[in-house]
């Protein structure tokens, strides 16, 4: 299998109030389509270790490689147009814009990257919304939109650019069961049917239960990764 | 394609917040409106001021200066640094402040090109009594036809006729504030006495206002002819010839070569009226120095908005990095806002001062005696709106740019993470 995310060696110190080294020597590999969890109790290092991998965060020692591309030490500019293109986010708190109208949301990232045209672009999100089951509320103001749906919108916005990797920081942990249940659906099709990579970070012991493979953390450090039966 | 898109960001961000987009772009407009308006007036006091100035007096002015200095025989006979010589309270010669040949200078001086008009006339300074009120002033025996020419005398008539002078030998068009002192109004009689003694009694048919103290204070026109006649000389004493130029800055170097030519003094506008354009000088400093505060304190209107604006769209600013924006296009958002901020704010900030001196420029003004004005003057001048929108525009820009580029720097790590 094709590798598309490598982490070596990553070591990550917080140095408020006091130093303290949240991550240790974590290195490991993921493959190409691969739906992945990272789980653990809080405070242990996992949405560090997201952010570290999602390359919004710079300040670590090791190296982290993305689709055969090393990311670590790249200015902040290249790194935003290496997210543009090839990482989708999904956060906890849905953080969509509230002005602008969901298909508005999923189209900010295809017209900054500039691929398609604007017209083509509406396209896109439009069919993004549908695979979601949101095309009816493509026009509503993201702000008038319940917790699920935003969550969803969110999703569709991670994969307007056709990432190869999307990260998701607790993508469930707001929604109740049935929006948690769409959710995971919509992963695990995105990660079977379009061979895009699924990297969450999740409290859930459902959605973890349902990943091709489980990476376990505590104090920093992997201390256990195991793969599921695929389903 | 990156504009495009950042345009429609900030487009939407100032059409969400429609408030808060009205008042900082009422900052800017109330700004901008008070510096055209505050221009605006100053610079037409200004030009008032000068106008007005230069209106009443002339372009050229050619005398004979009486200088009382003069070296001694003594000295003249025995010159040099050998030795020196002390002569004690040397009497000034008797000296007239004639012109020779004034009215031959005069009539030559006419036939130059670029002159308007020349009037030679006699001035002195003389006592206006009305019953025991004695005032001092000056008197200018005038050929009043070519003194009309040079100041427009017919409009600044406040009361009688300027070709009463004409048919009445005895005639005094007299400053309307030395007439109200005096007590007189047309058709009295004041009675007149020259410093060397000679008295005469004239009769007012008319007062004149130029507007200004001095003048509307303490002057009056008579006859040529009278004057003289007060004066006991002949009809040829002409003390001072007075020349108005097409083009009022011909007037320097054409006094200078007056004076090579005749061997007289003169005067030229600028330098006569230094005291006025030293002060135009000043009230444009002032003027600018208000007028950039007023800009100031708009631009620091329009930073803290913004600044407020970027605070509250942190998280969206994150998101946005998040999805790939960089820091260019987040500065650009941010300033975008500003800029149209700037703009829209400027635009109706020339709309409303355009309006506001105009009201102005129709307001009735009671200037008193001394400024012949009914309304305030105020200028309208394009250059001045060009700059308010300049000024305006690049205010807000800086104040938008600092904010932008704080929200360009926000790290998206510490907000998405909660």
């Amino acid at each position: 299998m094709e590798k598309v995310l490598t982490a070596r060696h990553l070591n990550k110190y917080f140095y408020e109030p006091d130093r303290f080294q949240v991550l240790r020597e974590v290195t490991f590999e993921v493959e190409k389509g691969e739906f992945l969890a990272v789980v653990g109790k809080s405070g242990c290092g996992k949405s560090t270790l997201l952010y570290l991998l999602s390359t919004m965060d710079t300040d670590y020692e090791g190296t982290i490689a993305i689709n055969g591309e090393t990311v670590t030490g790249r200015s902040q500019d290249y790194l935003s147009r290496f997210r543009n293109e090839h990482l989708g986010f999904v956060f906890q708190f849905h953080f969509l814009l509230p002005e602008f109208t969901a298909i508005r949301n999923v189209m900010l990232p295809a017209l900054k990257l500039g691929r398609y045209s604007e017209k083509e672009v509406e396209h896109r999100a439009y069919e993004k919304l549908k695979m979601i089951g949101m095309a009816e509320h493509a026009n509503k103001p993201a702000g008038k939109l319940s917790g699920g749906q935003q969550q969803r919108v969110a999703i569709a916005r991670a994969l307007i650019n056709d990432p190869t990797i999307v990260m998701g920081d607790e993508p469930t942990g707001n929604l109740d069961k049935t929006n948690t249940q769409i959710v995971f659906d919509i992963f695990r099709e995105i990660a079977r049917e379009n061979q895009q990579t699924i990297i969450a970070v999740t409290h859930d012991p459902d959605y973890a239960a349902g990943c091709d493979r489980v990476i376990e953390m505590s104090d920093g450090m992997i201390i256990g990764s195991h793969e599921n039966k695929v389903q | 394609m990156n504009l495009h898109i950042t345009s429609q960001i900030a487009r939407t961000h100032l059409m969400s917040k429609k408030r808060q987009t009205l008042v900082a772009m009422l900052g800017v407009t109330f700004g901008i409106a008070m510096f055209i308006t505050m221009i605006s007036f100053m610079q037409g006091v200004n030009q008032f001021l000068e106008d007005s100035a230069l209106d009443a007096s002339p372009h050229v002015r050619m005398y004979n200066e009486v200088n009382t200095q003069r070296p001694s025989l003594v000295d003249r006979l025995y010159p040099g640094d050998s030795a020196f010589n002390v002569v004690y309270h040397q009497k000034p010669k008797e000296q007239l402040a004639r012109l020779k040949n004034g009215l031959l200078i005069a009539r030559r001086i006419e036939r130059e090109p670029g002159v308007l008009g020349v009037s030679p006339q006699v001035g002195t300074q003389v006592f206006y009594n009305n019953g025991p009120i004695q005032i001092s002033g000056t008197i200018a025996g005038v050929e009043i036809e070519r003194e009309d020419r040079l100041y427009n005398l017919r409009s600044r008539l406040k009361s009688g006729s300027i070709d009463a002078l004409r048919s009445n030998p005895n005639g005094l068009i007299m400053g309307n504030v030395l007439a109200r002192k005096l007590n007189v109004r047309t058709g009295d009689k004041v009675s007149i006495a020259t410093p060397s003694g000679n008295t005469m009694i004239l009769r007012v048919i008319g007062t004149f206002g130029f507007g200004i103290g001095t003048l509307d204070n303490t002057k009056s026109y008579a006859n040529l002819s009278t004057v003289q006649e007060i004066l006991q000389k002949d009809a040829s004493y002409i003390t001072d010839i007075h020349i108005k130029m097409v083009d009022p800055l011909q007037a320097i170097p054409f006094g200078k070569k007056l004076r090579a030519m005749y061997g007289y003094y003169t005067e030229d506008w600028a330098t006569a009226n230094s005291a006025i354009l030293a002060g135009e000088k000043i009230r444009n400093v002032m003027t600018f120095v208000v007028s950039m505060t007023l800009l100031v304190v708009a631009g620091f209107g329009i930073y803290n908005i913004m600044n407020m604006n970027v605070i509250n769209k942190i998280k969206d600013i994150a998101i946005l990095k998040a999805t790939g924006f960089d820091g260019r296009d987040i500065v650009l958002i941010f300033l975008l806002q500003a800029v149209f901020i700037g703009v829209v704010g400027g635009l109706l900030g020339l709309l409303i001062g355009f309006t506001l001196s105009y009201l102005l420029s129709i307001t009735p003004f009671d200037a008193g005696d001394f400024l012949s004005i009914k309304t305030f003057p105020v200028l309208f001048e394009p250059a001045y709106y060009v700059m308010g929108i300049l000024f305006g525009v690049v205010t807000t820009v800086l104040a938008g740019y600092f904010p932008s580029r704080k929200a360009s720097k926000v790290d998206p790590v510490s907000i998405l993470r909660g």
